[in-house]
């Protein structure tokens, strides 16, 4: 039980997509704008890593080695395909306020590389339990940094003006404001983990 | 004296000169031009200059004991930069602008990298460029000088296309025209400028490279017809003395062989004089000196002096 439990942490914290693998780090950067878009990007992300580290490692045995990029490719672009629809359907104004980042999760690097590093040599419910935890990591990463951005850049959370008079710190809003907010987020959990060890 | 304090390759010789020394003299140097920024503004210029370099000071203070480094808010580089940047404020900001900007100058540009010396881009035009990036609104309220009526900068009212018919060369020498705190006065500026390079800490080749590549670039593309720009105006404007004389000569990201310190200067006056006449801004000099920061270990990589005996 135990072990299956750190399957599913590891992607929170110790490999943490975005602090630790860095990977996925461009629609992080162009989503992050405001704290809706983060969860949109993260539940829809975690969504499809869910679902392309449970099929492939299901056909993992029938994958030949030689053409394996292409098929988790095909696996999780249907996976996209499903995440992008349904938002199409149920959510459309995230829908485009994400807009070429959905599609654009076929090619993250997250995905792929859990497929490639993970899924294709785990049992079904190890995959299951990392996708579900690198999902949340990247998730809840995005929060972080989608927060920040909103709050500082533009006085808000979900939408709300928190104060009154408050002057939004414009350049957070701005792609330079994403590089800058991710730089100094990674150097300080850098900063943790060397404290630690 | 002159030669005494070369930046340069080894062989060294050893002064008594000290980094804190030569800031504070740099710092001294730049008071003539903030007592004129006064006299024009006001006493609204005075607590920009007090809050920029006060932020500056407890930033640097707060994070050295932070990071458990050595406190060295007293070896006046915290205070030029906090200085540097309240001069490159418009006189009326709201009082936590200049906060705002130290903050940053000293936070992001200066003690990330890792303090003094390790910083690849000018501390206080970080400062700057970052608020005006954030608070554009605040960072072009220019007034007009004694007067608190608010008035665009004579390059702002060139660039919308008005034409400034009352600034003379000598208003603009003397600094009656609206603009930063310290670019205004040219007169002043320049006597600081001059005892720094009569003592030798700053040498002509960025500033005169710079002001005069500036000045070229501007005569034969900004008139109607070619080689008819009004050179003398757009170096007699905006923050071009500034920053050629106290901003791009600083020690730390600048080239350190001679023949980089043209280089640098060059680029420094093609990027100006570029923003200026097709660039979105009407004034273009802390991006361009920041853009040639960035160049600097590029450059000093291709001009390092040759050893002596080697080819």
């Amino acid at each position: 039980m135990k072990k299956y439990f750190a399957e599913f942490t590891k992607g929170i914290i110790k490999e943490n997509p975005t602090f630790v693998l860095a990977l996925g780090l461009c629609p992080t950067l162009a989503v992050s704008v405001s704290l809706i878009n983060g969860i949109g990007m993260g539940i829809a992300a975690t969504f499809v890593l869910l679902g392309s580290n449970i099929i492939i490692s299901l056909i993992k045995n029938f994958i030949p080695d030689r053409i394996r990029i292409p098929c988790f490719i095909v696996v999780i672009a249907t996976f996209v395909t499903i995440a992008e629809m349904t938002m199409k359907a149920y959510s459309p104004v995230l829908d485009r306020a994400l807009g070429i980042y959905v599609p654009l999760i076929v090619v993250n690097c997250i995905v792929l590389g859990r497929a490639e590093a993970f899924a294709q040599k785990s049992s079904v419910l190890n995959s299951l339990l990392d996708g579900l935890g690198m999902g949340v990591g990247f998730t809840l990463a995005l929060l972080l940094i989608s927060g920040i951005r909103e709050f500082l850049g533009a006085g808000k959370l979900l939408g709300h003006g928190i104060f009154k008079g408050f002057e939004p710190v414009f350049v957070l809003g701005m792609p330079s404001g994403a590089l800058l907010v991710i730089g100094l987020l990674l150097g300080f959990f850098n900063l943790l983990k060397n404290r630690k060890t | 004296m002159q030669n005494n304090f070369i930046v340069s390759t080894s062989p060294h010789i050893h002064t008594k000169e000290s980094t804190s020394k030569i800031m504070w003299l740099v710092v001294l140097s730049l008071i003539p031009a903030g007592i004129a920024g006064i006299w024009i503004f006001g006493k609204s210029a005075l607590w920009v200059i007090i809050l920029g370099i006060s932020a500056a000071v407890i930033t640097e203070g707060v994070l050295q004991l932070l990071t458990k480094r050595k406190l060295t808010i007293f070896d006046g580089s915290a205070i030029l930069t906090g200085l540097l940047l309240a001069y490159n404020l418009p006189p009326k900001v709201p009082f936590w602008l200049p906060i705002a900007g130290s903050f940053f100058a000293i936070a992001i540009g200066k003690q990330i990298f890792g303090g003094l010396g390790q910083n690849i881009f000018n501390p206080a035009l970080v400062g700057r460029v970052f608020l005006m990036a954030s608070w554009p609104k605040y960072m072009t309220a220019f007034t007009k000088p004694f007067d608190a009526i608010t008035q665009a900068t004579p390059l702002a009212a060139l660039r919308e296309g008005k034409i400034l018919e009352n600034i003379s060369y000598l208003d603009l020498f003397l600094g009656k025209r609206g603009g930063c705190i310290g670019e205004v006065c040219i007169l002043a500026l320049l006597l600081g400028a001059a005892f720094l390079l009569i003592r030798g800490y700053i040498s002509w080749h960025i500033p005169v490279t710079y002001i005069a590549t500036t000045g070229i670039f501007v005569y034969v593309f900004a008139g109607k017809a070619l080689f008819s720009g009004d050179w003398l105006f757009h170096i007699l404007s905006g923050g071009l003395i500034l920053g050629a004389f106290f901003m791009a000569t600083d020690y730390v990201t600048s080239p350190l062989t001679r023949k980089g310190q043209i280089i640098f200067g060059i680029g420094c006056g093609i990027l100006t004089a570029v923003i200026r006449l097709w660039g979105g801004y009407p004034e273009g000099v802390s991006y361009a000196i920041l853009m040639m920061n960035a160049a600097t270990p590029i450059i000093d990589r291709y001009t390092k002096n040759r050893v002596y005996g080697t080819r």
